[in-house]
């Protein structure tokens, strides 16, 4: 008899488990597909879930368990993101311009995690096309925050935050294009990496702003992180930004042994950025995050001031950037060779514009509009080009900041999940709650959001740690550490839905 | 510089966008808005300062002119609104 406590447990009692036999990978597929059916109904936290097909892929695991032939992830349940490509499974992007779309390919990610042997049991909702930071964009509706129903889960990548925070997988894919993991990690009281630029393959991932498009991980912890993003990364020809370089074995490296036990971060210097730490924080996000500092300085580590003096430029210019190349990504979506087409049409024109505009979503219309505006002739310089640059000086600050410093530290976000409808009709209200992520996404950067703490409403809290390109072992040991002498990746939603 | 609704039905026109009259309004009122937040980009002087597109700007890999690629258009196809022999359809465009 297997107990429903072991849904809370990390991937490494997981595998373990698995490997001595304790239980079987079906059963462990089975219990999770009773959570997302049973409590994780109401948190519509999935678009897709294919019981079936997972059902075989961990009878598949069994046989290779037995074999002796198990992979980093063998048998383990995971979610994709809907935005992930997986052959002869709807694709939809949460949109309703691809809510018939079954692809007829895998993404690369998607690939790796089958040939770890991992069991997808589905796909998870999200923010259409990624574009949003609440969930409240999806065709499909929004995901409620398991600590808070009614509450956003953050996004774009909601249903795999709240799935991982309420148990219904045990690690879930996401991407991040300007704080899609990291942000709705902290809204849910989980663990979510965003790896340098070029790290994880975007072939297959359905393209939102390319130059800032980037798959990430979630688990409750950092080590489930590793373990996740260790099978994710790795060069791919097919996507012409992947970077050819050894993949590292995460994992390993978060438990590598440390001279001094009791200071496990003896030797780590931690720069706060001063403009992360201004107005618009809100009091009770900036008191956990101080507290989580303190922590970190119990454990060794060294912290000390710095300057991003051009982070406060990071919003426009990461909008300018991102609705520029969205306009030209989804300019693919013509009711054609895939996706929406529109029932009555008069003619080539009709077909095309009455079929955009019933499939995208208003916030993906506006999007595609001032894109299509930032690079029409006579703006292009003054906007995309503008912002390029300010990109390049964005980036220099952090270039900057890591002669002085090892990791950055600060809040992921101002403030803690909203309600839903909270942000009313104008959307830059909620563009400006993405201040402190945006940066690392123009620079290109890794970063990690670990719970912290909760506010006075019960919502959980996030720490973002920012390292320098290519720094994710240490970004994820540092977090582990973290994790190793507080609870609070181990705090779960008392009744999730 | 604020946009006026004739722009606002510009943009849409560029951007194979069918918009409504009725959401006219609305819809330059929340592109202004953006226009407003991307505007403060306009004071910061950028004289000299090279343009970043990419984080790694490595240069663009070369491959071996080689077949990498197997048919798979009946796959491909298959999730097309319409095909028939192999092709897509679209309404007629020349007379």
């Amino acid at each position: 008899m297997i107990s429903v406590q072991i849904c809370n447990e990390p991937v490494s009692v997981l595998r373990r488990a698995l490997a001595k036999k304790e239980i079987s990978s079906v059963e462990l597929t089975k219990l999770f597909l009773s959570r997302i059916e049973g409590i994780g109904a109401p948190l519509n936290a999935f678009i897709t879930v294919d019981s079936e097909r997972a059902l075989a892929e961990a009878r598949a695991a069994d046989g290779r368990i037995a074999k002796g032939e198990a992979g980093a992830l063998t048998g383990i349940p995971l979610a994709h993101k809907d935005l992930f490509c997986t052959e002869g499974v709807l694709t939809s992007c949460g949109s309703k311009m691809l809510s018939n779309f079954v692809s007829p390919y895998d993404a690369h990610v998607v690939s790796l995690l089958k040939k770890a042997g991992a069991v997808s049991l589905g796909k998870t909702n999200m923010d259409e096309f990624a574009m949003g930071s609440s969930n409240e964009t999806s065709h499909y509706g929004p995901v409620h925050n398991p600590w808070k129903p009614g509450y956003v889960p953050g996004g774009s990548s909601g249903g795999s935050a709240a799935a991982v925070a309420a148990r219904l997988v045990p690690i879930a894919t996401g991407t991040d294009t300007g704080g899609s993991v990291r942000q709705p990690a902290s809204f849910c009281g989980i663990t979510g990496i965003k790896p340098t630029y070029g790290l994880v393959s975007r072939y297959g991932m359905v393209a939102y702003a390319s130059s800032l498009d980037q798959g990430g991980a979630f688990g409750a912890s950092a080590a489930d992180c590793a373990a996740l993003l260790s099978a994710m990364t790795g060069f791919d020809p097919r996507d012409s930004t992947s970077l050819d370089r050894p993949t590292e074995d995460y994992a390993a490296a978060i438990d590598a042994p440390v001279p001094h036990a009791s200071r496990p971060l003896a030797g780590l210097t931690v720069g706060i950025p001063d403009e992360f730490f201004s107005e618009g924080l809100g009091d009770e996000v900036r008191a956990a995050v101080e507290s989580a500092l303190a922590q970190y300085r119990a454990l060794g580590a060294a912290t000390r001031q710095i300057s991003l003096p051009n982070a406060r430029l990071a919003i426009p210019a990461y909008y300018v950037i991102a609705m520029a190349e969205a306009s030209s990504n989804l300019s693919r979506f013509d009711g054609v060779r895939y996706g929406h087409r529109t029932a009555e049409y008069a003619d080539l024109s009709d077909l095309y514009c009455k079929s955009r505009s019933e499939g995208f979503g208003a916030e993906v219309q506006r999007r595609i509009l001032v894109g299509t505006f930032v690079l029409s002739h006579g703006y292009y310089d003054a906007y995309y080009l503008q912002a390029q640059k300010l990109r390049r000086l964005i980036a220099d600050d952090f270039k900057r900041a890591f002669t002085e410093c090892d990791l950055i530290a600060g809040p992921t976000s101002p403030v803690t999940a909203w309600p839903f409808g909270a942000m009313g009709d104008d959307p830059v209200k909620m563009y400006l709650a993405d201040i402190y992520t945006t940066p690392v996404n123009l620079a290109g950067l890794p970063g990690i959001s670990h719970p912290c703490g909760f506010d006075s409403a019960g919502l959980p809290v996030g720490l973002q740690l920012i390292g320098n390109y290519f720094s994710e072992a240490r970004l994820l040991a540092a977090a582990h550490h973290f994790q190793q002498s507080t609870d609070w990746h181990l705090r779960r939603p008392a009744n999730p839905a | 510089m604020p946009l006026s609704n004739e722009q606002v039905k510009h943009l849409s026109r560029l951007a194979r966008l069918s918009l409504p009259d009725s959401r006219l309004d609305i819809t330059r009122n929340c592109l202004n808005s953006i226009f407003e937040l991307i505007a403060q980009m306009q004071a910061v002087d950028t004289t000299g300062i090279s343009p970043m597109s990419h984080p790694q700007e490595s240069a663009t890999r070369l491959r071996e002119d080689v077949v990498t690629e197997t048919d798979r258009s009946v796959a491909f196809q298959a999730v097309a609104p319409q095909t028939e022999a192999g092709l897509y359809l679209v309404p007629k465009v020349i007379e």
